[in-house]
């Protein structure tokens, strides 16, 4: 579940609250976007997709609420780190890393 | 905060947002993006709205798919018509798998065009069997707002307007970021809101509680194969990651560490339910080797995010799994349709994506993909190509009058509200267990549907729930629905076939090469139209 909103990272763009589907986020004037309904985060990872400043973190675990340290999170590099995963048009490159036809012919 | 009073106001029409469209789409998923897209083609006024987010919301926009691209030689594309089929149960229609390969070659051909930046072989050839969803719904997205569609994002549909002949007149809903309602009026409407996934955590699945076939049912559509419901993905036991292609690969484990008999991604999934009902069961991607491991990591990164987070390296160390309930977001159930455009037999309604039934080309089993995301884009594009001459020929002017089916958690009887998380959490204790889901009898299906219709009669005899509440009501009612018309279709068909399995009828029986359509919400009805003609099977009988 999404767990960190990172207040010295945010840059108060509120993409965060446009793209979650799950509507978890809630825009809060002059200040970062708070968490207003984490029991309903999907874990998607598409917040973190698009947060510009990396300033989310969305824990792996989907059932439970983990208490992530976001020090930790951003000390390890972790921090708003599912973009660069090796995403094209989502994250601004062009480049077709996708080899899954290499698999779907092999497997 | 608002309150119910706001609610009550839409029959005047006096909704916070009323705008009116030739096409309105609900859903902006791949099915719902390419219905807008080929309804502006077609020259009509297109508005889409979404409960989430069109480009970042629904099954694709998170998981990415396989698709059934195929090139257009008379032997492979045969091939590939032939190799389903017996997965399926022999359901599939030969025309509609031909018309689906032609259509999805066409667009799957567009987005190459439009700049989806397909990966080439070593013969630099372009690759186009694989859609990476972040990728593929971003670019969507941008191509539905260059179509002149107008995109409301945060604005789940609640329910169809009919006029007075009972042809669909429009719909409405809520705009949950603004606190406001909205109501449009449209001269047709196509459901794209994909399946139904009861809230069980798959990736991106939790928008996907069967609103599309709650609202379809209320103004008389009705359904055909929801016994295809009860599709089940493998993903790490805390994850909702449910992308399976990997496991392919895997050992799947006992705590001990001893292997399960049987148990693997394909064919083998029922050991590992089987196993789960009593114990953990593990896994380890342990048959990739070092150069099928870097393959892995780049083609799908969204695999191995969790795994990763959680500080676990599948290809070296167990961990342990379970399977989620995907109902018919991998299942191929869904709202009937009548004719090549993607109608439903409501005047004005098409459906479009997991909204609609698959089994026209993937029969009872979708399996390892591919067929549903050529699916989306193949009735997304016919479906909006279809409302959009309904629209133009319709002669049905604005002075038609609105009407409000005013169904379940919307009627303003002057009862109590029902609480929506204790529906949902009695819909899913009937429907996630894979003793009830999974492996069916006729003894659990009958003792699901005696606990669920007396959740319908409490929801029914409900009072109108407030606006804070509406949307999880709706998708609560959803759920309860589509569990009904899947149970009962279940309970009717007395074999295995496609992922249907009924432990007290193991064997697919011949005879029972039918569809059932299923209908009703009070009183749920299923009754069988024949399959379509099948060249080698009638000859052989
Ligand atoms: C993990 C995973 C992997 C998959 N892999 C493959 C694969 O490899 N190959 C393949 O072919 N298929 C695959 N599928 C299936 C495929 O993703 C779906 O078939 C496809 O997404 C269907 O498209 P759709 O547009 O109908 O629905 P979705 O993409 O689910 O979109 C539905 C949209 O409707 C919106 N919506 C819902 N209710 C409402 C409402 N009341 N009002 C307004 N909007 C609403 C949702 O927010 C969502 O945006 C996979 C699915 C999953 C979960
Ligand atoms: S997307 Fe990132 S930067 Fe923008 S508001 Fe959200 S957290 Fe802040
Ligand atoms: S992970 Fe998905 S559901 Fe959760 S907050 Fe982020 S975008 Fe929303």
């Amino acid at each position: 579940m999404i767990e960190v909103v990172s207040d010295t990272r945010c840059i108060l763009c509120n993409k965060c609250v446009q793209v979650c589907p799950m509507n978890v986020f809630a825009a809060v004037k002059d200040a970062p976007p708070i968490i207003a309904r984490q029991e309903d985060c999907q874990t998607c990872f598409m917040c973190e997709l698009y947060c510009p400043a990396d300033a989310l973190y969305v824990a792996p675990d989907v059932e439970q609420i983990t208490h992530v340290n976001e020090h930790a999170v951003q000390a390890n590099g972790l921090l708003g780190s599912f973009r660069g995963v090796g995403w094209a048009i989502a994250d601004g490159a062009d480049s077709p890393m996708d080899q899954s036809f290499r698999l779907t012919s092999r497997g | 905060m608002s309150t119910s009073r706001q609610w009550q106001t839409f029959n005047s029409a006096s909704a916070g947002f009323l705008r009116d469209a030739d096409v309105l789409v609900i859903g902006g998923g791949p099915a719902g993006a390419w219905a807008a897209c080929s309804a502006a083609a077609k020259g009509a006024r297109v508005v889409l709205v979404d409960k989430g987010c069109c480009g970042t919301s629904g099954a694709t926009a998170s998981a990415g798919t396989g698709v059934w691209y195929v090139a257009p030689e008379p032997a492979k594309r045969l091939a590939a018509m032939e190799s389903r089929e017996k997965l399926g149960g022999y359901l599939q229609d030969r025309a509609w798998m031909a018309r689906v390969l032609d259509r999805t070659f066409e667009s799957v051909n567009l987005l190459a065009e439009w700049g989806y930046p397909f990966p080439q072989d070593d013969d630099g050839e372009l690759r186009r069997n694989n859609l990476r969803g972040p990728d593929y719904m971003k670019l969507m997205r941008r191509q539905v707002r260059k179509a002149g569609v107008a995109i409301l994002d945060h604005s789940p549909a609640l329910e169809l307007l009919v006029d007075e002949d009972g042809a669909v007149a429009g719909a409405r809903g809520l705009r949950r970021q603004q606190g406001d309602t909205w109501a449009m009026r449209a001269k047709a409407v196509v459901i794209a809101t994909g399946g139904c996934a009861f809230l069980s955590g798959g990736l991106g699945c939790n928008v996907l509680t069967g609103d599309g076939y709650l609202m379809a049912a209320e103004v008389g559509a009705v359904l055909s194969g929801m016994e295809f419901s009860n599709a089940y993905a493998i993903s790490p036991a805390f994850s909702s990651v449910t992308k399976t292609l990997f496991y392919g690969w895997a050992t799947f484990t006992y705590e001990d560490g001893s292997p399960i008999p049987g148990a693997g991604s394909h064919g083998g999934r029922s050991a590992i339910a089987r196993t789960l009902l009593t114990q953990p069961v593990y896994c380890q991607i342990d048959k990739a080797d070092a150069a099928t491991q870097a393959l892995m990591r780049v083609s799908q990164p969204n695999f191995f995010v969790p795994l990763d987070r959680a500080g676990i390296d599948p290809f070296r160390q167990r961990f342990p799994v379970t399977l989620r309930l995907e109902g018919t977001v991998r299942g191929t159930g869904g709202l009937h349709l009548t004719d090549e455009t993607c109608a439903t037999g409501v005047p004005g309604l098409y459906a479009a994506g997991d909204a609609a039934t698959r089994q026209l080309i993937c029969g009872g089993f979708t399996g390892g993909g591919s067929h549903n995301a050529a699916w989306a884009m193949s009735s997304g594009f016919w479906a909006g190509a279809g409302a959009a001459d309904y629209a133009r020929q319709s002669t049905r002017a604005s002075r038609r009058h609105f009407q409000a089916p005013a169904g379940v958690a919307l009627n303003d009887n002057g009862a109590a509200e029902f609480d929506p998380a204790g529906i949902t959490r009695a819909v899913q204790n009937e429907v996630l267990p894979y003793d009830k889901n999974y492996f069916r009898t006729e003894g659990g299906l009958s003792g699901s549907l005696a606990k669920l219709d007396s959740l319908w009669a409490v929801v029914r005899g409900a009072g109108q729930s407030a606006v804070e509440r509406v949307v999880k009501a709706r998708e609560a009612a959803a759920m309860l629905a589509t569990s009904r018309w899947m149970y009962r279709s279940a309970l009717v068909r007395t074999e295995t076939r496609g992922m249907h399995k009924r432990d007290d009828f193991p064997e697919l029986d011949h005879r029972q090469r039918f569809y059932l359509i299923s209908g009703g919400l009070d009183d749920v009805h299923v009754w069988a139209r024949p399959a379509a003609h099948h060249p080698v099977l009638e000859n052989a009988a």
